[in-house]
């Protein structure tokens, strides 16, 4: 089966061009050809799935030559491991909800065939990513990734908020991939090839310093599509995108696919083990600061977008301190949780009509399914066993403390008082939205049934995805091939007593805020302290100062320079010319008689030049 | 006879010629001035071609083929004098300046006179 992987990507892409070229002529609109390509490639995903697991630690290739030459050259094919398999399942799980969720969610949208289009072809460039062989492969899957978010961040393109969202998105993540380029340039020509079970194999060989040049333009991308501190600021703007968007790109995939190239090309990383070091830092940077941000935002969306970046942060530590598969793991269940969050949130924002948490309140009743899912994927990402968030987070602490060292011990430590964090932002959204007393105005009713049921299934996959860990087998993780010379996953009780503990702490510490002044934001009780959390640190007017100004002035500066020096050089030269050949023009006045005149002239002139030639 | 008496009275004709060439104003009147000068070289051929006892008689010759094609010019010039004058209703060649290079926008208020007029007149019988 793994023969037909090309499948899992084709079909949604296929499904992608049908729906967009057909969808009138469709019986059932639009989405019947979304949801089937989607539902299609989750068979073969699974299909190739199984057979993977058949044959645990081997890697299933095949691919054709794109281009035959000598020299460099590339193919394109599938590379099918443990991880490829479970993350396009993953990835396909995920869509399909995303897709059938949207039918509902955006019924009556009048762009909604081009939005579910639009939806498919990101699936399948996301699966391109995650099954390609080769780099180049995987780069096109990673770009066209970037168009269809650009394209579906600005989906309500009438606003210029999402216009504006849009544009940033596509910028910063362009900042890093512009360095992910230039890393698979120097890998590649370093290891002699683009494919990557070359690449990752002949890492080890490679000069020192060319390898540590290539994994940190590699990490460059990474850091910009998993919005890793300092390019961190488009996604929490991204959430201007419709919220099912936000669920599938901006916490189940795209972002996570920075993770996912860190541990495919994971040899090449341990090769240059001060790229590691790099991610570690950044991860550290990133983890604390986004959860202070989720900590002070009013907007629900916004506020599981920091928390998103704080996550995907986790994730990166764990890849830096050698939990390859921790951060795998982490990758896996927090596409399910926060997945079923936004999908939650998006549930909440169409009932309620606002994103904004003090506009909401005491939704537990009105919106009771939509409540309970989004408590258990709360409950998930606070990291309160037995959620599955608890296990992965718990494997990633456990890899750094056996790490160890000045980087182990950090991302330890860090990590921890992150837990204390992400539980006091989840327990502030949850009783800001659904506890205390409704403070908005519209009629609230539970969302349809095909709303709530992928609700219910993610909420099922946050519980399923942690329990196989207790009794050692480790489940998911179990199925994930690691490469060599990384640290197991270790879940152990003690560690997981301990993050639930602290987890506790700060949802305790939230809620007795909350019972104390239930009108009241928990976190007014900061003070003026609040300030720099509420607005992310000020990194955005940072950026707007040093970066984006400028930048207007140069573009004024030059608009400036084309209009008043390059035009009317042009214009100038034109309007010379004219005038010359005007006062040409006045002798061409029409009367035989003088151009007779002049040629008689013209001859007598002739006539005694050359008589006076001739005489002298 | 001596050379320089012919050559006199061609500079003569040919005098004569770029006179009306260039200071008469009809059209007919320039024709003819035209031919006088072309007869003036013809008196120059004839002249040298006595002069220097040519055995071939070229300048003879020239002449000849010069006062057939100084018919088809006049044929030709006629012709187009004659069209003038059943469009313009004169041949006074000062007159006749359409082919001046003027400014777009008068040049295309002059053919609008000329070329709109008719066509509005179609149109009017159509309907």
């Amino acid at each position: 089966m793994t023969d037909y992987a090309w499948l899992v990507p084709a079909l949604p892409a296929a499904a992608a061009v049908i729906g967009l070229l057909l969808w009138r002529v469709i019986a059932g609109g639009p989405a019947v050809p979304a949801i089937v390509g989607t539902a299609g490639s989750l068979v073969v995903a699974i299909a190739v799935l199984v057979d993977a697991e058949r044959s645990p630690g081997t890697v299933h290739q095949s691919s054709v030559a794109w281009t035959p030459i000598d020299g460099l050259s590339l193919d394109i094919g599938t590379r099918i491991d443990g991880l490829a398999a479970v993350v396009a399942v993953m990835v396909a799980v995920v869509a399909l909800l995303v897709q059938i969720y949207s039918t509902a969610y955006m019924a009556g949208d009048p762009r909604y065939a081009t939005y579910t289009a639009e939806v498919s072809l990101f699936t399948a460039a996301m699966l391109l990513v995650v099954v390609a062989s080769d780099l180049f492969e995987l780069l096109i899957g990673w770009e066209v990734m970037g168009l269809c978010s650009y394209l579906l961040i600005g989906h309500y393109w009438q606003a210029q908020g999402a216009r504006a969202a849009a544009v940033k998105a596509f910028v910063t993540t362009r900042i890093g991939d512009t360095g992910f380029l230039f890393g698979i340039f120097v890998v590649g020509i370093a290891a002699g090839s683009f494919e990557i079970g070359t690449v990752t194999h002949a890492a080890a060989a490679v000069p020192h310093t060319t390898v540590t040049v290539g994994a940190l333009l590699l990490l460059a991308g990474v850091v910009g599509k998993s919005a890793q501190f300092p390019l961190h600021v488009w996604l929490p703007d991204a959430m201007a995108g419709p919220t099912p968007i936000s669920a599938l790109i901006h916490a189940a995939t795209m972002v996570a696919a920075g993770i996912y190239v860190v541990a495919r090309l994971y040899p090449v990383f341990q090769a240059a083990p001060d790229s590691l070091t790099v991610l570690g830092v950044i991860a550290c940077i990133t983890m604390l600061g986004a959860a202070l941000a989720a900590l002070a935002e009013d907007d629900l969306k916004r506020v599981l977008a920091w928390s998103t970046v704080s996550q995907l942060a986790y994730m990166a530590a764990g890849l830096a301190v050698g939990g390859w598969t921790a951060g795998v793991y982490h990758l896996l269940t927090h596409a399910a949780f926060k997945a079923l969050l936004f999908l939650a949130a998006g549930s909440v924002l169409r009932s309620v009509g606002t994103n904004l948490m003090s506009e909401m309140g005491g939704l537990r009743h009105r919106l009771p399914v939509t409540f309970w899912t989004a408590l258990v994927g709360a409950a998930a990402l606070a990291g309160l066993p037995p959620f599955a968030g608890a296990f992965s987070k718990d494997g990633v602490l456990a890899a750094a403390r056996e790490h160890g060292g000045g980087l182990g011990d950090t991302v330890y430590a860090v990590g921890l008082v992150t837990v204390v964090v992400t539980a006091a932002y989840v327990t502030r959204l949850v009783v800001r939205t659904f506890f205390g007393t409704y403070r908005g105005s519209a009629q609230v009713h539970e969302s349809p049934l095909v709303m709530t049921a992928p609700l219910v299934l993610l909420a099922t996959f946050s519980v399923l995805l942690g329990l196989p860990v207790l009794p050692h087998s480790y489940g998911v993780a179990r199925w994930l091939d690691p490469p060599a010379a990384t640290l197991p996953l270790h879940v152990g009780i003690g560690g997981v007593l301990l993050t639930g503990a602290l987890s506790l702490v700060g949802i305790a510490a939230v809620a007795l805020l909350h019972r104390r002044r239930p009108a009241d934001d928990p976190v007014t009780v900061l003070g003026r302290a609040a300030q720099p959390l509420a607005h992310a640190f000020w990194i955005d007017e940072a950026y707007d100062h040093a970066l984006v100004r400028p930048a207007r002035a140069l573009g004024r500066g030059i608009l400036a320079a084309d209009s008043y020096g390059v035009d009317p050089a042009l214009t100038g030269t034109g309007t010379a010319t004219t005038f010359l050949g005007g006062v040409l023009r006045r002798l061409q006045n029409g009367n035989v008689q003088a151009y007779a005149s002049g040629l008689v002239g013209g001859v007598l002139v002739v006539v005694v030049a050359v008589s006076l030639a001739v005489v002298r | 006879m001596h050379l320089s008496l012919a050559l006199a009275v061609s500079a003569l004709l040919f005098g004569i010629g770029v006179y009306g060439l260039l200071a008469r104003r009809n059209a007919i009147t320039v024709l003819m001035a035209v031919e006088l000068m072309l007869n003036a070289a013809n008196l120059d051929l004839v002249a040298f071609d006595a002069w220097w006892r040519d055995k071939l008689h070229a300048g003879q010759t020239v002449a000849l083929f010069v006062i057939v094609i100084a018919a088809a010019e006049v044929g030709v010039g006629l012709a187009i004098v004659l069209s003038v004058f059943r469009l313009r209703e004169t041949v006074a060649i000062d007159e006749l300046t359409e082919l001046a290079d003027r400014d777009p926008q008068l040049r295309a208020g002059a053919d609008d006179q000329v070329a709109v007029n008719p066509v509005a007149e179609d149109a009017g019988a159509i309907r």
